[in-house]
């Protein structure tokens, strides 16, 4: 069994702000250290904005949890300066077979597209991501930025005053009351901040029940990712193989909705299900074993005045696609700069309800995606079974078939299509980096386009002129100046049809807007719009 | 002699799957079956060339007789 979440990392600790004379009144307040707390707040403090994570244990997860992590978010992890030891540990895997009733039916190789830094995806328990994250924050405390980790911190009240919100919070040594301009909610799906602000949490139920097993075995099953429909050790049912380091295998077994779970989780249950699949011969022992319902649902709005939700505080959906934390991490990336710049004054704050429209938008096609795996892995009716059937059938022998079969459709990166801070688009480049999407990596110069963006607002030019830096309302976009002379994967992810390109890249490296050659007046405009600021008009 | 396509040719195939499902919620068994029937013969008809159809035909016994 693995020790590190019973070690705790973040202990109890007394605060001065418990002995002051009055509330003391933070910058900002976030609540939950689990990954999108952490990252929300390492994001914060790196820029230079002071923050306080209030948890109510001292921690990491207990049990593996989430266990995919995509690209996107492990390139947001190598911005907040973590992604390394994550993507060192990390499992990293490209075959998947498909097995129905008792034989494969097919094999894929998702085959990533060459010149990224980050591979599609690694396989990492959770508790190795907080502890990650929770170096992190070490780390940067070290270097004096502004950020405090508080263990066994119980928020018991919120309260939104307008122009700050007020929290009530238990410790081991009693109450205290605390202040934020601006809190993040960041407690997970069961969220008790949007509980006690009495806020909706609307979706679909699932009515399905799943058993998580992480087993350790000397097994010679190779690094993939494998998916069984209906197969004999478990009839009518699914179930997933995959692969976490330290030699740790997630099982996950459909076991439907009429159940007792209590029973089903005793060893003396669970083992006999894995022998099963996994074959009277194999040895190996049970590290954790839970058993999981889901919804998919999301709130009607993020944000509420100061308070802002982020995460599975947000937004939940089923686990087939990986899309939960994942998702709750690119909600973080999508707020902190936003919430830096009105802190700083320099964007009406307004600019925060973009965050709803962007996100709600990534969490809508979260949903959507997730709800139809589950319908497919779990057919409603006799009738979409028999489709599902035909389909995993026809997948045995015909090519045609197999994009039909949806076990999970991963993580991609949300593309903000529509956003009200997307500027001009050119129409001769590629549309993987129209405005609105995530930049593209690229090898540059013997490193990575996307660690040469950074964190703050860029002019990324391609074989264009352009200052070395632009300021607009007290918003700065620096220079990035590159070539595409001898840079194939930059000009075919950026150029397109054009012979030069200007972008306006926003602080989480999303795509602003995009020029062939330099205008300044309409990068000076792009940048307002980027910024919530009026079209046109002065901050 | 025309070929039946059997690779992949649906540009966006979860919301084609989602939009065949759909058009069956709610309905019978033997009203779903009804509207399958209808659905063969009429993309039959769309398709038109009899050595696709006696082609497609052959595949999908094939596949059927596995189950």
């Amino acid at each position: 069994m693995n020790k590190i979440f019973e070690i705790p990392l973040y202990p109890y600790t007394r605060s001065p702000d418990q002995d002051a004379a009055a509330p003391v009144r933070r910058k900002v307040v976030v609540v939950g250290a689990g990954p999108v707390g952490l990252a929300a707040a390492i994001d914060l403090a790196q820029q230079g904005v002071g923050v306080v994570v209030l948890d109510d244990n001292d921690r990491v997860s207990f049990g593996s949890r989430a266990i995919c992590f995509a690209k996107r978010p492990l390139e947001i992890l190598d911005r907040l300066g973590c992604g390394e030891p994550m993507v060192e540990k990390g499992v990293q895997w490209n075959v998947g077979k498909v097995f129905f009733d008792d034989r494969q039916v097919y094999e894929f190789n998702l085959l990533p597209e060459q010149g990224h830094r980050r591979p599609a995806f690694i396989n990492l328990q959770q508790y190795y991501f907080e502890e990650y994250l929770v170096n992190r924050v070490r780390e940067l405390q070290a270097g004096g930025a502004p950020i405090e980790l508080r263990g066994r911190n119980k928020v018991l009240s919120v309260e939104d005053r307008g122009d700050h919100a007020a929290l009530s919070v238990d410790t081991p040594e009693g109450e205290y009351a605390l202040e934020a301009d601006w809190l993040i909610a960041c407690d997970g799906a069961g969220s008790p901040i949007r509980q006690m602000m009495g806020l909706d949490f609307v979706g679909r139920v699932f009515e399905d029940n799943f058993l998580i097993a992480d087993v350790i075995m000397e097994a010679d099953f190779p690094t993939e990712r494998w998916f069984w429909f209906d197969p004999p050790f478990n009839r009518g049912q699914s179930a997933l193989l995959h692969k976490q380091p330290d030699g740790v295998w997630r099982i996950d077994l459909q076991l439907g909705w009429d159940i007792d779970k209590e029973e089903e989780k005793k060893p003396e249950n669970v083992i006999p299900r894995l022998r099963a699949m996994l074959g009277e011969e194999v040895k190996f022992d049970l590290e954790w074993v839970s058993i999981y319902t889901f919804q998919c649902r999301r709130m009607e709005k993020f944000r509420h005045g100061r308070v802002i939700f982020a995460g599975d505080s947000a937004h939940q959906v089923s686990p087939f696609g990986a899309r939960g934390a994942n998702s709750g991490l690119q909600d973080t990336d999508n707020l902190c700069w936003k919430l830096k710049l009105v802190i700083e004054g320099q964007a009406p704050d307004s600019l925060l309800d973009s965050y709803d429209v962007e996100r709600i938008h990534g969490a809508d096609e979260n949903i959507l995606n997730s709800s139809r795996s589950t319908d497919f892995i779990t057919p409603k009716s006799e009738m979409s079974r028999i489709f599902r059937d035909a389909v995993l059938d026809l997948s045995e022998r015909v090519d045609f078939a197999r994009p039909l079969v949806n076990s999970g459709r991963l993580s991609v990166p949300c593309t903000y299509d529509g956003s009200p801070l997307n500027g001009p688009d050119c129409e001769a480049m590629p549309p993987r980096t129209r405005p609105g999407s995530p930049a593209v990596d690229a090898p540059v110069g013997g490193g990575w386009l996307l660690s040469r963006l950074g964190d703050g607002f860029r002019l990324l030019t391609i074989d264009a002129e352009a200052p070395e830096a632009l300021e607009e309302g007290g918003i700065a976009a620096t220079r990035l100046a590159l070539s595409a002379r001898g840079a194939p994967e930059l000009a075919e992810r950026y150029l397109g049809a054009a012979k030069s390109a200007v972008y306006l890249v926003r602080p989480d490296q999303h795509v602003a807007a995009r020029w062939e050659t330099y205008d300044e007046a309409a990068v000076r405009a792009a940048l307002n719009t980027a910024a919530g600021r009026a079209r046109g008009g002065t901050p | 002699m025309s070929t039946l396509t059997t690779t992949p040719n649906i540009a966006r195939p979860d919301d084609f799957y989602a939009a065949l499902l759909a058009t069956h919620e709610g309905l019978s068994k033997a009203e779903s079956d009804a509207l399958n029937a209808r659905l063969v013969l009429i993309l039959a008809n769309h398709i038109g060339d009899v050595e696709v159809l006696a082609q497609a035909l052959e595949l999908a016994k094939g596949a059927d007789q596995q189950a």
